[in-house]
């Protein structure tokens, strides 16, 4: 696929929540190219969770098109765009990412389970996991110890390693670094960006912190390309 | 390895899961302790008479005549007299006659009268013969045998002199003519444990200077004079007899039947024995009917244990629906913990009753007489355990459901 198709592109997308019909969002256009990093600021209530849930699949728009690495979304069963998900997005949230009760390693290839065509683009699953962690500064031997006993800045790294393993076109972080302390938010960021940039990743990170913002390529306000809708019923 | 995290999950709460696994191991376990039990007193109650062919009496019902002349319980409405008695023996069919002749007690215990061919022909649990563990049988006129309960109860030892009491409770003792206790008889889970057998004369002998139940006044004949008498009985209570061939097992049931001299019952033991259990089989279902619902209430405390895991297992749901899990995966890791638990304590169930069993087993022969075969699990029991394993699944359907149903609505995003 050429460069210059957008790896994620909406369309007039229009979602309200089922129940709350008063309650809605909309967005005209959002474009992001291949290996471009994007902040996302927005702060809370400001519709990113339902956004990213959007893009994710989790939710499905009732008009406009949300095209995924060029796919409709919409267009795939549920069953599919599961697959589709596990295959095209990298995913970290803001904590509790991680199976506790599993292994390190468990976690960072729990997505291949599910993504079959990025499970491929492994050759040797535990050398490529070692690999990520030592590439994103988690001690050698990390691998097999239990995820729940990990520091909290250690847990968001073995999440960024799940999320680039088989490295999927796009990432996906909500706001990644708010249960970090700053200097150890500035690692992770620095690490983030260094692998997104090996790969040719996307990297699309939601966050309230501006001062972030130097770091991006590109900078959107939630208020510049989303309307919600609170009208009174 | 999705099945790796299951149980890694699993593992993760052990605490609550063990206390689930524990649960329905006990329950599981008692369920198969009460059919352990239940087939094994059938059995027992089945082998309580073998190899004799039929039990004659005086006309009454079949329960009446087994009740009383094998399980001595009841009383026999009538006597089978010494000239039928005869007349039956000499049957061109028969092959050998053992009489019995009930009536009197010893303590609590009652006192039959009988031939020696008794400890030759009365057979149980299938074939096994009476065994005589101190002693010899009845040698004398006054000699006596006891079952291992009347010996184990009231604390004899060969030699010992025991006293007859005329009637079941009665405190007429025939003191005049003390017994000796001349052998005592291995446990064999049957009512011989609880009988004291003499000589057919014996009985006779007892009752010499009385009539109507009660001793003639003034009337005491010495032992050494009673020898000298003929103590052919005129009555005794029933009969065991043996046939020739099995085939002609229905005529001369038929003809006893139908003996013109005295209205008589044949009965075949084990037909009877069937009727019996029909009327104690209620018991039994009622057994069953308990253990089913102590599992069935281990089954539902599961339910609810996973139902209330629940909560703190969405965010866990939420990361697998994140990574790309379909929520039917959702389903299926909840449906294989409820399956994988069931089936542990399934298990562990049928562990706790062999460990049960081997503890058991001689405890229950002992006291009970019902003896517990430790086999390999049966094709029953397989069954059994196989059911609670599939109940387990269902009853795991309703909290996987609703997880399906949550994961579905939190989908990846759970603000927790």
């Amino acid at each position: 696929m050429p460069d210059s198709n957008p790896i994620l592109h909406l369309d007039d997308v229009t979602y309200r929540w089922p129940g709350r019909p008063s309650f809605g969002l909309h967005v005209p256009i959002l474009t992001v190219a291949p290996a471009e990093t994007v902040l996302l600021l927005g702060e809370s209530g400001s519709g990113k969770s339902t956004l990213l849930s959007l893009i994710c699949g989790t939710l499905i728009a009732q008009s406009g098109r949300v095209v995924v690495a060029g796919r409709n979304t919409a267009l795939l069963s549920a069953g599919r765009r599961d697959r589709f998900r596990a295959e095209q997005i990298g995913l970290i949230f803001q904590q509790f990412n991680l199976l506790p009760f599993a292994s390190v390693r468990d976690n960072i290839i729990l997505p291949l389970q599910f993504a079959p065509d990025r499970r491929r683009r492994v050759a040797d699953i535990n050398a490529v996991a070692a690999d990520l962690c030592s590439d994103l500064g988690l001690p050698e031997n990390i691998m097999q110890s239990q995820a729940g006993t990990l520091s909290v800045g250690q847990q968001q790294r073995v999440a960024a390693a799940r999320a680039l393993i088989g490295t999927p076109p796009l990432i996906i972080a909500d706001e990644p670094t708010s249960s970090l302390d700053a200097a150890t938010q500035e690692t992770f960021l620095n690490l983030l960006f260094q692998q997104a940039r090996a790969h040719g990743t996307t990297l699309l990170m939601v966050s309230h912190d501006a001062r972030l913002s130097d770091q991006f390529d590109r900078v959107i306000h939630m208020a510049d390309i989303v309307r919600t809708t609170r009208d009174a019923v | 390895m999705i099945l790796r995290l299951a149980f890694g999950s699993l593992v993760a709460r052990m605490l609550t899961v063990s206390m689930t696994i524990l649960a329905i191991a006990l329950s599981v376990a008692l369920f198969l302790g009460v059919e352990k039990i239940r087939t094994g007193a059938k059995a027992s109650f089945a082998d309580t008479i073998s190899g004799t062919d039929l039990i004659v009496g005086a006309r009454s019902g079949s329960v009446q005549l087994l009740l009383y002349s094998v399980f001595r319980i009841g009383n026999a409405t009538n006597n089978l007299t010494w000239d039928s008695y005869q007349d039956i023996a000499e049957r061109p069919e028969v092959d050998w006659i053992v009489p019995i002749s009930l009536g009197d007690s010893h303590r609590q215990f009652r006192v039959m009268g009988t031939t020696p061919a008794f400890f030759d022909r009365y057979k149980y649990r299938s074939g096994q013969s009476l065994v005589v563990r101190d002693g010899a049988i009845m040698a004398d006129l006054f000699d006596a045998v006891v079952g291992a309960d009347v010996a184990a109860t009231l604390g004899y030892d060969v030699d010992d002199p025991i006293v007859v009491a005329h009637g079941l409770v009665s405190f007429s003792e025939h003191k005049d003519q003390p017994f000796r206790v001349s052998g005592i008889l291995e446990k064999t889970g049957t009512p011989v444990d609880r009988t004291v057998i003499v000589s057919l004369e014996a009985i006779e002998a007892v009752h010499v200077d009385w009539q109507s139940g009660a001793q003639i006044p003034g009337q005491s004949t010495p032992a050494d004079v009673i020898r000298q008498m003929d103590l052919k009985p005129q009555a005794v209570t029933a009969a065991l007899v043996g046939v020739k061939s099995r085939l002609q097992v229905f005529g001369l049931q038929r003809a006893i039947n139908a003996y013109p001299q005295e209205p008589l019952l044949a009965i075949l033991p084990g037909v009877a024995l069937q009727e019996l259990w029909q009327i104690v089989g209620i018991a039994e279902t009622a057994l069953m009917a308990v253990s089913t619902m102590v599992v069935v209430t281990a089954l539902i405390g599961m339910m609810a244990t996973i139902f209330s895991s629940l909560n703190e297992r969405r965010r866990e749901m939420a990361i697998f629906r994140a990574m790309g899990a379909r929520p039917s995966v959702v389903l299926g890791l909840l449906m294989f913990e409820a399956v994988l638990t069931a089936a542990i304590g399934a298990i562990l169930g049928l562990g706790l009753l062999y460990v049960g069993l081997f503890i058991g087993q001689p405890l229950i022969d002992n006291a009970f007489g019902i003896w517990l075969p430790i086999d390999a699990p049966a094709m029953r029991e397989v069954w059994i355990l196989l059911g609670v394993v599939i109940a387990g699944a269902i009853v795991g359907m309703v909290p996987a459901l609703r997880a399906y149903r949550l994961s579905l609505a939190d989908g990846m995003m759970v603000k927790i």
